[in-house]
């Protein structure tokens, strides 16, 4: 770990303006520093900040990003009104991890890439114009969906997933005390020949908040497909919200873990399924949409069947379909 | 930097590079050699203490972040002729072989039974609503934070099981 | 004193004669309140005054020359100095009792240790270690065992004439599995703190084998064995990572000599996951003939796995396979490739963990085949004599193991493949046998009886979680008529009687053996001062019984008696086929969208000989289960394909089973003495609970759902494609 200056922000004006790099939990930044992938000069540790509140506001429910993976799993109105979200985050790492992960802390989680964690490997992500090691080397974690010729890593969360299907919102402060609210699409970057910037987040930028909409109508689930029983990564999941009316899809939202370089959700699979009767040939028809342009790199080739198998059964579970 | 922790109740001051985790603050600095350094990434729990009565990953935080902080190591649950229940409970039903994740263990169940008895739910909870059961896969869910290569799980879990109700499971703690 | 027997002919069962009870039953282990209070300590709990911290360096680069430029970190906060003398290239073999592989500056594989960095404080070492500039010079290299251009082969064993037998069989399998790298993963890192007292080398480390470790210490520093002393009282896991001492005591020594003050070396989880051993990946191919009644007539098991050049050591795939099953014509055929990845030596059951899996997973195949149960299939093909040496067996309750478990484990419930389905899952149980070749090894103790009627025994014998400590005080209570709390044991230290080490699952009857030998010297002792013969002692709770006296031991003894114990393997290990045996089942579940697996429940069923501690050995029995487990569904180091290093090289991507990976496991105990074993009648079950166990499950994945796995591990991609 490269020695650095700590500052203790004690107040949000502080936080902003403070130059360097934003330490709450730390439970990635910090793993990423012991192995010098991660070299910030200055931390600005903000978790005395007062951005530990959820609370409920006019139309939506704002989740301060101190607030603990734990805690917002725990909340007992996430728990009623987005159990997506609960489901989402229970699923992810540990329970020591989960209370000190933070909201904002998860939403700038990154790569579980194995090539991005080994300083003597290149990486566009970590090292731009090395070289991608990945695409050729052990890929069976990394993404089918998004990639560039650059890179292939996934984003690992499961929460954001969750909030990717819920049409969360991320409020952000800039330094001069305006503030953002950028859907999850709009926060996360693709890789493109860029694969090193990850968010549209500026230097000074501070995370504060983020914000779900009303509940939405229908059923949630959130399914999760690893290699042992807990405390991993996701290969394939779904976080999904769901309504029927009248026997047909009135709405759908869905994303997906494991599967692109951003929680990933394409609005065009929605569209394939509302209004449509709820029938596996639908939900097939979802997939096509869905993995279309779906590209495996060889260990992770299957990934794809097994996401249209993930969707499909998740489709039947919150329509009432047998498959 | 100065910094002062309280640990197992005693007032600590000391001195320590930023770059210092709370784990190694207490071993090296301390001379708490009780939590254990299995992994250094979050990856194993055999680090875990409780920090403000929360279980983390010691080896994940910066002892300069938690300044004023209220810890609880494996030292401060109790001592060899004076064991806490979760403790004598880890002897009784051989819930460790090397014994090198043990004290991760017991501090993360001790931590476990609090956040069961106030009601969180988990992965495996069929209602997220309902009250947990204290069942099997609700202790396995819940502790698979804690890695054991020696693979004493099922000693640990019927420890766990054994000691809960003397460790205050189902007492509510007041809300934050 | 010295007690000594050399095992050349069967012992009378001394043990079934004492009563004081001490033995088999479920004790705790004596140290518990240490360890669940986080007192137990452990290497790097140690702390020397002035204390330097090293910090190791790996290679970038899978082959070549390299030198490190000093000049790079010199000036670095808190530098002490970087180091690359005596550098051995990975952790010794077991029992080698010589130096690993020292290159100098050469690079054989990818992380392999190049250098220690010492500092004041370990912040400061581990970014002095990262920022190191070390200028190399690649070569080429064969990084892929299936491609590489040196390979060894040899045939182990040619008997008879196995195609000619697979022509003429009724019924046949030929199959091909393969398996893939593990890492052994104890939860504590390997770590040293050398101190030096002019020549003199004082080593806190966390080893299973300290007389061997002493002398490989000493030959890769080029110095006298004499001069070192080990320590390691607790050992946080070791499943054969710690055979042999390992590049982080090189290390330490190095630095602590050049600097002149001690040094602490602790590995990063990554550098455990690179410089010591991995099991090797095998591909196995298992030929079987059976004739009409699912006898078999012919065996062939041939494999191929790698190792780095010049490393000696090869995992003995067929280890059981010559001794579990009949068939008159047998071949077994071997290839290790040389290639540029870390080393590959002894984990947890090196042989049976994977060797098993593919002879379990065949027999099961063959069953299918036959039309006969898998049980039945098993029992018929037990051989009367060893099939290869001709040998006698000693005990082998094998028969009994798969009947009496089966019994247990409701395995006539059984149904088919896709037969049994609850929601998503389809169910299904599975059946493989155990197999674990028994060893005895030389081992010294010294057993102290003293007035007051507390008893010390002493050696360099480890616990590496085993249960020594517990055992051992056991087996000296139960000899000498004591509580087993008045006995204290003392470990891990080379200054103490040269024990047998913690290795093959032998540590409990040589180590055990050489305690009983010196107990039994000081009951001859107390025989001749009370009067009877040793025969006639009768020893319980502090009272000596003989003749018609009965007096209480303090009345016997002047002052303590010292006696040493040495056992030596001798006539009996070369005249019987000596083994322990067991059968494992499982239930599992597969779902059948994702093609997850998880175990539902386990049963094991074991024959070890005489039991010295239920709960202890239960224990490690969960233990090898639980590797099974792992073994068979997630358990995978992997290469990267172009420069061979281990990609996953941490505990978030080598998914070692976790809590919830585990139903409750049971086991039950057969009773058993196996005379031709040692003069406990006990074999080893460290390793036995893990033979076989991984097949266990992947049959059961078969038997739920149609699907056989032959590429281990059997992660979700490999099943539900085929569902």
């Amino acid at each position: 770990m490269k020695p650095f200056d700590y500052v203790r922000a004690e107040s949000r004006e502080d936080a902003l303006r403070a130059d360097g790099r934003v330490i709450a939990g730390g439970t990635n930044l910090l793993d990423l520093m012991k192995l010098e992938v991660e070299t910030p000069d200055r931390l600005i540790d903000v978790t005395r900040l007062d951005l530990r509140e959820i609370t409920r506001q006019e139309n939506s429910l704002r989740i301060g990003a101190l607030v603990s993976n734990a805690d917002l799993a725990a909340d007992e109105t996430v728990r009623r009104d987005y159990p997506v979200l609960s489901r989402a985050l229970l699923a992810g790492a540990s329970a020591q991890l989960r209370n000190k992960a933070t909201t904002g802390g998860n939403l700038m989680q990154r790569t579980r890439c194995p090539y991005f964690y080994d300083t003597t490997q290149p990486c566009n992500k970590r090292e731009p114009g090395t070289g991608c090691q990945a695409m050729e080397g052990f890929n069976r974690i990394l993404a089918i969906l998004g990639t560039s010729d650059k890179c292939i890593a996934t984003h690992p969360s499961d929460m954001a997933v969750a909030m990717r299907a819920l049409d969360a919102r991320v409020e952000i402060e800039s330094p001069t005390g305006e503030t953002r609210m950028l859907t999850l699409d709009e926060f996360y970057l693709l890789p493109g020949d860029t694969p090193e910037k990850e968010t549209v987040l500026e230097p000074g930028e501070l995370i504060t908040a983020v914000h779900l909409p009303e509940p939405p109508k229908g059923k949630q689930a959130y399914r999760k497909v690893r290699d042992r029983a807990s405390y991993a990564f996701a290969l394939v999941s779904v976080g999904a919200v769901i309504d029927v009316q009248g026997g047909k899809i009135a709405a759908a939202s869905l994303a997906f873990g494991g599967l692109g370089p951003r929680p990933w959700r394409n609005a065009d699979v929605e569209e394939a399924l509302v209004g449509e009767t709820p029938s596996d040939a639908v939900f097939d028809k979802a997939a096509d949409v869905l993995l279309a342009d779906a590209k495996g790199f060889g260990a992770n080739d299957f990934k794809i069947p097994l996401t249209r198998r993930v969707l499909k059964a998740v489709l039947s579970d919150l329509t009432g379909v047998s498959q | 930097m100065k910094i002062t922790l309280s640990v197992n109740g005693e007032e600590r001051s000391l001195d320590v590079d930023p770059r210092t985790t709370l784990l190694d603050a207490l071993r090296d600095h301390l001379d708490m050699t009780g939590s254990k350094k299995g992994c250094d990434h979050g990856q194993c729990g055999a680090c875990t203490m409780l920090v403000n009565g929360r279980r983390i990953n010691s080896c994940l935080a910066l002892a300069v972040m938690h300044e004023g902080d209220e810890v609880t190591t494996i030292e401060g649950l109790g001592e060899p002729g004076a064991l806490s229940p979760l403790q004598k409970a880890f002897v009784r039903h051989d819930g460790y072989q090397c014994g090198y994740c043990t004290p991760g263990q017991i501090v993360s169940a001790k931590a476990m039974i609090a956040e069961f008895s106030n009601g969180w739910p988990s992965y495996v909870s069929d209602d997220l609503e309902a009250a947990p059961d204290f069942s099997e896969a609700e202790i396995k869910e819940r502790m698979s934070g804690n890695l054991c290569r020696c693979s004493a799980y099922p000693g640990i879990c019927a420890a766990i099981k054994d000691a809960a109700p003397e460790e205050g499971l189902n007492e509510r703690e007041a809300a934050e | 004193m010295t007690e000594h027997l050399k095992m050349d002919e069967v012992q009378p069962r001394l043990l079934d004669e004492t009563g004081q009870g001490a033995i088999t039953r479920p004790m705790d282990r004596p140290e518990g309140p240490l360890k669940v209070s986080g007192r137990a300590t452990y290497a790097a709990e140690y702390k020397a005054a002035n204390m330097a911290f090293g910090v190791m360096v790996r290679a970038g680069i899978t082959k070549g020359g390299y030198s490190i430029d000093e000049s790079s970190v010199k000036d670095m906060d808190g530098f002490l100095g970087v180091w690359t003398d005596h550098m051995i290239r990975n952790s010794a073999q077991g029992m080698m009792d010589t130096n690993p592989v020292q290159l100098g500056q050469r690079v054989q594989y990818l992380g392999q240790p190049i250098a220690v960095v010492a500092a004041e404080t370990f912040e400061q070492a581990r970014h002095i270690a990262n920022r190191l500039k070390v200028d190399y010079s690649p070569e080429d290299g064969d990084v892929d065992p299936e491609t590489a251009s040196q390979v060894d082969q040899s045939v182990a064993l040619d008997q008879g004439d196995l195609e000619q037998a697979m022509k003429d069989a009724e019924f046949t399998v030929d199959s091909t599995y393969t398996t893939k790298p593990h890492n052994s993963a104890p939860m504590e890192p390997h770590a040293s703190l050398a101190e030096w007292d002019g020549e003199k080398l004082t080593l806190h480390g966390s080893y299973q084998m300290l007389k061997y470790n002493k002398n490989e210490l000493a030959d890769s520093l080029d110095m006298d064995a004499d001069d070192i002393r080990i320590l390691a009282p607790y050992v946080g896991g070791g499943f054969g990572s710690k055979l042999g001492i390992a590049a982080e005591a090189v290390g330490a020594a190095v630095a602590a000599k050049a600097l002149k003050r001690p040094v602490r070396v602790v590995m990063s989880r990554q550098n455990v996951f690179e410089m010591v051993v991995r099991r090797t990946e095998t591909r196995q191919r298992v030929r079987l003939a059976a004739d009409k009644d699912g006898r078999l007539t012919g065996l062939g098991h041939d494999n191929r796995q790698s190792n780095l050049p010049d490393e000696g050591f090869s995992e003995p795939v067929t280890l059981a396979t010559h001794f579990l099953y009949g068939g008159e014509n047998r071949r077994y055929e071997q290839e290790v490739a040389r290639v540029h990845r870390m080393a590959a030596g002894s984990v947890r059951a090196p042989g049976e963990a994977v060797g098993m899996l593919a002879l379990e997973n065949a027999m099961d195949e063959l069953a299918e085949t036959v039309g006969i149960d898998p049980i039945d299939l098993r029992v018929r093909n037990i051989p009367e004599i060893h099939p290869e040496s001709g040998k006698q067996y000693s005990s082998r309750s094998l028969a009994q193991c798969l009947k009496e478990g089966a019994a247990s484990f409701g395995w006539d419930q059984r149904k088919g493949p896709k037969e049994r389905r609850e929601g998503e899952w389809y169910v299904g149980m599975g059946v493989a046998a155990a197999a674990r070749t028994n060893i005895l090894m030389e081992s010294k103790a010294r057993v102290t009886l003293n007035p007051d009627g507390t008893a010390l025994v002493e050696t360099d014998m480890t616990d590496i979680g085993t249960g020594t400590y517990a055992i051992l005080g056991q087996i000296a209570a139960e000899m000498l008529g004591l509580d087993p709390s008045k006995v204290t044991v003392d470990l891990g230290d080379t200054d103490l009687p040269a024990g047998s080490g913690s290795g093959g699952s032998w540590g409990a009857a040589s180590a055990g053996s050489s305690v009983f030998l010196g107990a039994k010297a000081i009951r001859a002792k107390l025989a001749e001062r009370l009067g009877c013969e040793p025969s006639a002692l009768r020893l319980q709770d502090g009272m000596a019984t003989g003749g018609n006296n009965r007096r209480p031991l303090a009345e016997l003894m002047e002052g303590p008696i010292a006696e040493e114990g040495h056992i030596e393997p001798g006539d009996m290990s070369d005249e019987m086929q000596q083994a322990g045996y067991g059968a494992h089942f499982a239930e599992v579940a597969v779902n059948s969208v994702t093609g997850e697996v998880r175990v539902r429940r386990t049963l094991s069923a074991m024959a070890a000989g005489r039991i010295l501690n239920e709960k202890t050995a239960a224990s490690q029995v969960h233990g090898g289960m639980i590797w099974g487990i792992g073994t068979a569904l997630h358990e995978a180091i992997e290469h990267d394909p172009r420069t061979g290093h281990v990609v996953n090289n941490d505990l978030a991507e080598y998914h070692v089973p976790v809590h919830l990976d585990v139903p409750q496991l049971d086991v039950m105990f057969i009773e058993e003495r196996d005379d031709h074993a040692n003069p406990m009648q006990v074999k080893g079950i460290g390793e036995l609970g893990l033979a076989g166990a991984g097949a266990a499950v992947t049959n059961a994945i078969y038997n739920a759902c149609g699907v056989r796995v032959r590429d281990y591990p059997a992660t979700p991609d490999r099943i539900f494609p085929h569902l």
